[in-house]
């Protein structure tokens, strides 16, 4: 394995790939053709546009999943760049692609997961406004997205990572009617805006001192120890985890997931769920070598954030009543477990918790979905018994909710690998709460599942089973909900697909990192005890429930519960904060430039006006002209008498001429 | 085609005035023949300067040489010629500065602010362009002075006579006036105001320059020479720095001097406001890197982290001033403070990235805040009102307008993958390595808070956004008829809308023609010695 | 001498003219008194060319001059005249006070 790693990595451009690598590129362009021919078209379409969504997915997916199943067997390694403009002193800006284990794996999960929620959403979205508008910015996001994913460098990461912020924007905002969902759009952008910040200076200071901003660059220096990186590496990764907390929602920046949910149900799967929200895991992973090799006390603050985040996230999720929040803050404690295993050195650990968690996570959400497009309510305290009425959306639901919870589905595998990793790192602390964090997750899976499946009815109207294009997708993803932690039992080989391990392993530079090479039975047992605990306490706390059915939701911790209602204050402290710029702090600088600055240019202004009266009225008009207007007075009284003269009689002209002349004459012949 | 070496310049910078001399004869009333004329007369300029393009010898980009240089003896006494020429950095400006204009023409078709005569409104437009575009191709203080002089005359009289007649009350004054009066005075005595220091600053260059081997000189390439040669120092060049930057400060506008700005926007005809973003905020810079950088170094070092900080302050004072406006066109003239700071903080870092970053920030500032105030100006057009609180619903009532607002909003926030992306990134990219001698701890704080000046410009796009375009429309609009965008708007508008994406995912559309360039003049204005001689001062 | 005569001559015919000048009302007859006395003049520079004599005939030329100047005045004079008594149906200068201040 090491032996094919360092000999592709001499030659990162020999593209073993393949036509398939080489031509990697159009899944990163698909998606926004899709957009333009929606924009375009889309209204004239039966199903406005979705249709070439879907096809657009469709066909990445054959690219992706050819590239899945070719990495598997020997690796595909490559990358193919176009230069898009370059500084003087060695600056180069470059768009394209790379071909590596990480990428393919998330080319993978975008597509796939991608693939299946816009089929769900032909539904789902079927009556709803601007159909074709929903579909254009949703591919746009798939775009954003996969350009995210397969970026070669840092400035291509951040265009696509803000491409896809913008497509959360748009999405989130998608009922923009409601100044209330604009404003969770706002939210989400600008949450993440004050992370981009750290992202954009860790790519700086990164990109800087290496002088390139490419990821097999800075591998390669992180691995090799270039001391003009190592320079950088702590406040740059810094930077760059800070980052990856906005995208990835990490305790404090989680406060726009949970908002987020305002947008359309298989925006929240796709994007809030399964791929955009794990974009900084991503990006934790690609930089993994900076973090493994160099930046090491960058990530006891990762490990810290982490543990914060998957458990007192987690917690805020037993007290929503809205679905789509539990799974949302449940995401954000999903994040959380990812973030921490990456920094304790899982590389795959982490990666694998990503790849599985998409997959039930998207489930829930669209299952979630399915239940509201028949209750027409997001709160779960008007749903209750829909598992007589929706028997399909109930059972791919509590696949999801078993794989989540971590007993027996793919989750239990991923998230025993991110358990044993801690283990093996000796982490303790962490891992207590991780088990506690597991406990958690499965009593907020209970509630949820036991209020909205279990129990009487309470909303209005007949709940009835969703409609075939949305059930299917339900089912095609509790497949891999089931099933996917195969992929990476330890020591297990598949035939053809090999191990999830080893997918990733296929990068430029040897990861380095932390992964069991045995199942660990004691703390797997552990994990699932805790699990299991959740569930049954869930279940006796909701679901007896007999007699007062409007009661069931009355369990209160004191302090705890309101303080988690509170959501730690976090969203009011953030409001706060906001309130002042835009209140108090605008107004004064535009108080300030209005009547200080202005105010003293206005000043200056007035001052030379006053001046200018004073010299005009007081010099000017009756000093200077008062001598001038005495003289002209002279002249006009002078001429006044003299005018008279002027009779306009030529002949009186005549005579006075002819008079001057004789006088003249007189004068030469007697004086003279 | 020979003769284009010679005149093609001068065609560039005249043939507006041809089509002035043109448009005077057509009488008055016959408005279509005006308006056919104007837009011939800004096309062929237009397409003079994509000849000068296309014949442009990319290859032979050195800063201090010239391509379609002419110099002819114009005022022989104080030695003042009539020396024209481009090189990179000038290139994108003047067909930035002839493109705009083409549609400034296009969309004035059937946009007229009262009290509408197409006729003296184009004659000024076209005097404008003549100005515009000599001052971006003058090689000759003197000849430069004048035609950045000539910019304010037209547009005077464009604030001043289109303008915004509602009464204002002025801090300071007792009595109400016109906004337009008072914009349009204040816009003309602020910018004079700075123009008399930047003519001192020129004499006190033709002065000095006689005591070298040239004699006494206005010319831009010998002082440049001069300059690289270290003939200007000590208190003099940081004194006559210290006038040139005023000047230049003042039409940039850099803050404090930014005052004029928004009023002059914000009373200033659609198009006017057009012009003015996208082109006459440029002069002030562009002059920095054409006359204060190069004729200047040493001072330009000295004077850097002034300007920087400068900068940093104007990016979140715009900002945050931006978040307290209920204008629109306000709001939008606010964000031009933010904007140009990230251009000024480029220019200050005095590297080839900073400058490269200035360059195409303005060239990006100029596409996107143009089509900002082109729709602001449609918009108000439309619904006769600015404030934002009685707008809302934009998108729903002219969804193809409220689109463009959206992306152009985007574009202005420095969405990457978009124009505005490159021009902030690259200024903070140079801020965290300016050139040796500056002070890192300066610039790099400037980093920081610049990048957090990015958050505030998401912060007032978004909420601009949200109140204009979004939620449902206010009742006052109901039942009343909307027509989108209509041709005109559009064949003004998509052009812009084209540049804004293809300068963001192929930013070498700028860079091929200035980065050589760029780099020659930091090589030679700021070479090994000048910043070995301020580290040594450091050190010592 | 005959030279006296003609001055004689010349300044009668001067006299005449001026009479006529502030005498008559009629503007006709006004115009006809300046040529009387440019007349006057043209008999005095004969009169002295020929008695001292010029090389270059300076008091001929002049006396021609003078007949052309009072060719052209009188041209202009009488289509004034013309106007005015179209516009004022009179021709008499007592009527005409339009130059008053």
């Amino acid at each position: 394995m090491m032996s094919r790693l360092l000999f592709a990595a001499e030659e990162i451009h020999a593209g073993d790939g393949g036509w398939w690598a080489d031509t990697a590129g159009v899944m990163l362009v698909l998606p926004f053709v899709a957009f333009l021919l929606i924009l375009a078209f889309g209204k004239k379409l039966k199903y406005k546009g979705g249709e070439i969504a879907v096809a657009a997915l469709a066909i990445n997916l054959v690219w992706a999943t050819v590239l899945l199943l070719m990495n598997a067997n020997s690796g595909v390694l490559d990358q193919i760049t176009f230069e898009i403009g370059h500084i003087g002193s060695g600056l180069v800006f470059e768009l394209g692609w790379v071909v590596d284990g990480l990428s393919i794996l998330m080319f993978f999960l975008v597509n796939f997961v991608g693939l299946v929620v816009f089929v769900y959403a032909l539904g789902y979205m079927k009556d709803d406004v601007r159909v074709d508008w929903f579909f254009a910015a949703f591919s746009l996001f798939a775009g954003a997205m996969l350009v995210l994913v397969g970026a070669p460098n840092l400035i291509q990461l951040i265009i696509g990572w803000e491409g896809v912020g913008l497509a959360s924007y748009l999405l989130i905002g998608f009922y923009w009617e409601d100044l209330d969902n604009v404003r969770a759009g706002n939210k989400a952008f600008l949450t993440n805006k004050v992370a981009d910040v750290g992202l954009i200076l860790g790519a700086i200071l990164v990109g800087v001192s290496i002088g390139s901003w490419d990821f097999g660059a800075i591998d390669f220096a992180a691995f090799e120890g270039a001391p003009e990186l190592a320079a950088v590496a702590t406040v740059g990764g810094l930077l760059l985890f800070f980052g990856a907390m906005g995208k990835s929602a990490q305790f404090p920046f989680h406060i726009w997931l949970p908002d987020a949910m305002a947008g359309p149900t298989p925006v929240s799967a796709l994007m809030h769920a399964a791929t955009m929200v794990t974009a900084g895991i991503y990006l934790m992973a690609r930089m993994f070598p900076l973090f493994e090799y160099m930046a090491q006390n960058v990530r006891i603050v990762m490990i810290v954030i982490g543990t914060v985040t998957l458990f007192g996230v987690g917690l805020l999720a037993i007290v929503a009543d809205d679905i789509k929040r539990v799974l949302a803050y449940s995401t954000v404690s999903q994040l959380g477990y990812m973030m921490t295993a990456i920094a304790a050195g899982g590389y795959t650990a982490g990666m694998f918790h990503l790849f599985t968690h998409a997959s039930f996570k998207a489930l829930l959400f669209l299952g979630a979905g399915s239940v509201i497009h028949a209750v027409h309510s997001n709160n779960m305290s008007d749903m209750g018994g829909l598992r007589k009425f929706m028997p399909t959306t109930f059972w791919t639901w509590v696949v999801g909710a078993l794989a989540l919870s971590g007993i027996g589905l793919s989750g239990f595998w991923s998230k025993d690998e991110i358990l044993a990793t801690m283990g093996e790192q000796g982490l303790t602390v962490v891992l207590w709460i991780s088990i506690a964090g597991a406990f958690v997750t499965a009593f907020y899976m209970a509630r949820a599942t036991f209020l909205t499946f279990f129990g009487t009815y309470e909303g209005d109207g007949k709940p009835h089973e969703s409609p075939r294009i949305m059930t299917v997708p339900l089912v095609i993803l509790a497949v891999p909900a089931a099933i996917a932690g195969v992929l990476n039992i330890p020591g297990l080989s598949l035939p053809r697909l090999g191990n999830f391990t080893e997918w990733l392993a296929v990068r430029l530079v040897p990861m380095g990192d932390h992964h069991a090479e045995a199942i660990n039975f004691g703390l797997a047992a552990i994990g699932l005890v805790a699990a299991v605990l959740g569930v049954v306490i869930g279940w006796l706390i909701y679901y007896p429930d007999k007699e007062t059915q409007l009661q069931r939701d009355s369990f209160e911790i004191p302090v705890l519960f309101p303080l988690l209602r509170k959501k730690y204050y976090i969203d009011d402290l953030a409001l706060g904060i906001v309130a002042l710029i835009k209140g108090p702090l605008a107004r004064l600088v535009d108080w300030t430039s209005t009547y200080v600055i202005d105010g003293f240019v206005n000043g200056v202004a007035r001052l030379v006006k006053g001046l200018g009266v004073f010299v005009y009225d007081t010099l000017d008009q009756r000093g200077v002209d008062g001598v001038f207007n005495g003289l002209s007075a002279a002249a006009d009284g002078a001429g006044s008498v003299v005018r008279k003269w002027q009779s306009g009689r030529v002949q009186q002209y005549a005579a006075s001429f002819v008079a001057g002349v004789l006088i003249l004459v007189a004068l030469f012949v007697f004086v003279i | 085609m020979e003769w284009f070496e010679t005149w093609g310049l001068t065609l560039t910078v005249f043939l507006p005035l041809v089509g002035v001399v043109l448009l005077g004869l057509i009488p008055k009333e016959n408005e279509s023949a005006l308006k056919t004329t104007g837009l011939v007369a800004s096309i062929m300029t237009f397409a003079a300067s994509l000849i000068l393009i296309a014949r442009f010898d990319f290859s032979s980009n050195t800063y201090n040489t010239y391509q379609f240089e002419v110099s002819e003896t114009w005022i022989g006494a104080i030695n003042a010629n009539y020396h024209v020429g481009i090189d990179g950095i000038s290139l994108p400006m003047l067909v930035l500065s002839t493109f705009v204009m083409v549609l400034a023409v296009i969309y004035s078709w059937n946009h007229w602010d009262e009290p509408k005569n197409p006729k003296a409104f184009l004659i000024l437009m076209m005097i404008l362009a003549t100005g515009m575009n000599g001052t971006f191709v003058a090689l000759d203080l003197v000849l430069f002075f004048l035609f950045f002089e000539i910019v304010l005359l037209p547009m005077y009289f464009m604030i001043g006579i289109w303008g915004d007649k509602t009464p204002r009350k002025i801090p300071g004054f007792a009595k109400e006036f016109e906004t337009r009066l008072y914009a349009a005075i204040k816009f003309f005595l602020f910018t004079l105001f700075g123009s008399a220091f930047l003519l001192l600053g020129f004499l006190a260059l033709y002065f000095e320059s006689g005591k070298s081997q040239f004699g006494r000189t206005f010319d831009i390439p010998q002082l440049t020479e001069l300059g690289a040669s270290g003939a200007f120092s000590g208190t003099f060049a940081f004194l006559v720095f210290g006038a040139i930057f005023l000047g230049f400060a003042v039409k940039v506008p850099m803050f404090p001097f930014h005052t004029w700005l928004p009023d002059a926007h914000t009373a200033a005809p659609t198009v006017g406001s057009v012009l003015l973003a996208a082109i006459l905020l440029k002069l002030g810079s562009y002059g920095f890197i054409r006359i204060s950088l190069p004729i200047l170094p040493e001072e330009a070092v000295s004077w850097a982290p002034f300007i920087a900080i400068l900068a940093v302050i104007g990016i979140i004072y715009g900002s945050l001033a931006c978040l307290a406006q209920s204008d629109m066109k306000r709001l939008i003239a606010f964000s031009s403070v933010g904007h140009m700071g990230f251009i000024m903080l480029g220019i200050s870092t005095m590297t080839d990235i900073g400058i490269n970053a200035a360059i195409i920030g303005m060239v990006a500032h100029g596409l996107i805040t143009g089509l900002l105030f082109f729709i602001a100006g449609s918009m108000h057009h439309r619904y006769h009102t600015r404030e934002m609180a009685r707008l809302g619903g934009n998108i729903k009532l002219m969804p193809v307008m409220g689109g463009i607002l959206a992306f152009t909003a985007m574009a202005s926030l420095g969405l990457p993958g978009l124009a505005g992306f490159w021009g902030e990134f690259m200024s903070l990219v140079a801020s965290f390595n300016p050139l040796p001698g500056l002070s890192l701890g300066v610039f790099r704080s400037a980093m920081v808070i610049g990048a957090i000046g990015t958050i505030l410009t998401a912060g007032y796009m978004l909420w601009m956004l949200q109140k204009v375009n979004l939620g449902e429309p206010g009742d006052e609009w109901e039942g009343k008829e909307f027509h989108d965008v209509d041709r005109f708007e559009l064949a003004a508008w998509v052009p812009l809308i084209v540049l804004i994406v293809v300068i963001g995912f192929f930013p070498k559309f700028i860079f091929s023609s200035t980065t050589d360039v760029v780099t020659s003049l930091v090589d030679m204005a700021f070479n090994s010695e000048t910043t070995a001689a301020i580290s040594s001062q450091i050190g010592g | 001498m005959l030279l006296s005569q003609f001055l004689v001559l010349g300044a009668a015919l001067f006299a005449f003219g001026i009479y006529g000048l502030l005498v008559r009302r009629n503007i006709v007859l006004i115009l006809l008194s300046v040529e009387l006395m440019l007349n006057a003049v043209n008999i005095n520079l004969i009169a002295f060319e020929s008695v001292l004599v010029s090389p270059e005939a300076i008091g001929h030329i002049f006396a021609i001059f003078v007949i052309t100047v009072a060719a052209a005045e009188v041209g202009i004079g009488l289509a004034i005249v013309l106007m005015i008594f179209r516009n004022r149906k009179s021709a008499n200068v007592d009527d005409l006070n339009l130059m008053r201040w």
